[in-house]
């Protein structure tokens, strides 16, 4: 059993629920996908598939990669990414279709890995939600980072201080989003939520490692008996 | 590509609604779920503004219930929304009537509009 599958950004939208509510859904264009290489315990010393993302055009290529793809006997795929094996079912072979249906069902908990927008260099400000200082009344310290650190001791600037820098662009998972529908015909993954990235941008879907549970209706259990006394126990009319 | 398949996620959650516009009288056919019953209940108004986007358009109703102003938001969409009646059309000059919040009364009154429906 594949635990992932390759997918597109294709945008946001919202759906209907059975009960009016309006659910925002991020469109995932998943798949199809095909194993360029399988991998398992006695060669690589774990159980895994190198899927590649079918697009329109097969993508072009060098000699080292073109012969990867030809011992799969498929043709070259721009997007390949590793995705875990689960134990049980038929070991996959190269060479093998992977399909949103075969993968997920509508319903299960999914995390979806992408890359971040890139922001490039930012200050600490946006990069890391400082407050700064004021703009007017004879302020010297507008959007500055401000202290960094004591003098002679420790004479250095401590490890993982927050600075200025680049922002984005970094791979970012959100875990645990519901699967609201799947269309088996398009290939499209509709997740309940946002996704990394944006649209057009290459992601993974996989089972949700840490799955939540779905939340349950709470129920008011039948009285027992006659009701206790009090104004809050006493049966709402009707 | 991309546009295509949400437009055909979208174009699957159209529903038949009449032509609504800004000054409007709607009467709104909701339905409410009361423990396992479904009755329908009436929210009658005035269209202040219609948010257009496909799948995600909305309409804002407003009433004055016992001298309080009440305002609605319904999805364009929505299945809770049963039908949706035209009951007259004003004559409106902006796209949305939100003055009608500060009047009241006879100040709130609008034309009719002769429209060829």
């Amino acid at each position: 059993m594949v635990t992932g599958i390759i997918g597109k950004k294709v945008g946001m939208t919202q759906l209907f629920g059975p009960d009016g509510t309006v659910r925002p859904v991020t469109v995932i264009q998943a798949g199809p996908c095909v194993v360029v290489q399988a991998k398992n315990v006695p060669s690589d010393g774990y159980d895994a598939v190198q899927l590649g993302l079918v697009e329109e055009r097969p993508a072009k290529v060098g000699k080292p990669l073109a012969g990867h793809f030809k011992k799969a006997g498929v043709p070259p795929t721009r997007v390949r990414r590793e995705v875990r094996v689960a134990p049980g079912g038929e070991p996959l072979k190269a060479g093998d279709q992977v399909l949103v249906a075969g993968v997920f069902n509508a319903g299960d908990r999914v995390d979806v890995i992408g890359t971040s927008r890139g922001h490039g260099f930012q200050g600490v400000i946006k990069r890391h939600h400082f407050g700064g200082g004021r703009a007017t009344h004879g302020s010297m310290f507008h959007r500055a980072p401000g202290s960094i650190g004591a003098s002679s001791y420790p004479s250095r600037v401590v490890k993982g201080m927050r600075a200025a820098g680049h922002m984005g662009h970094t791979r970012v998972t959100t875990r645990n989003l519901r699967i609201e529908r799947i269309d088996t015909e398009n290939h499209l993954l509709m997740v309940r939520g946002a996704v990394p990235g944006a649209d057009g941008g290459y992601l993974i879907i996989r089972k949700a490692v840490a799955p939540k549970r779905e939340p349950q209706p709470q129920v008011e259990k039948a009285a027992k008996g006659a009701p206790q006394g009090g104004a809050r126990a006493s049966k709402p009319k009707k | 590509m991309s546009a295509r398949a949400i437009d055909g996620i979208e174009r699957g959650q159209l529903v038949e609604r009449p032509q609504l516009r800004s000054g409007d009288t709607v009467r709104v056919h909701v339905k409410v779920r009361e423990g396992d019953k479904e009755r329908i209940q009436v929210f009658e108004g005035i269209v202040i503004g219609m948010h257009r986007g496909g799948s995600r358009a909305t309409f804002t109703v407003r009433k004055v219930s016992f001298g309080q102003g009440v305002e609605r938001i319904f999805p364009l969409h929505s299945p809770i929304i049963d039908k949706v009646d035209v009951v007259r059309s004003a004559r409106v000059r902006r796209a949305k009537l939100y003055f009608l919040r500060a009047l009241k009364g006879k100040a709130a009154r609008m034309k009719e509009a002769r429209r060829t429906a």
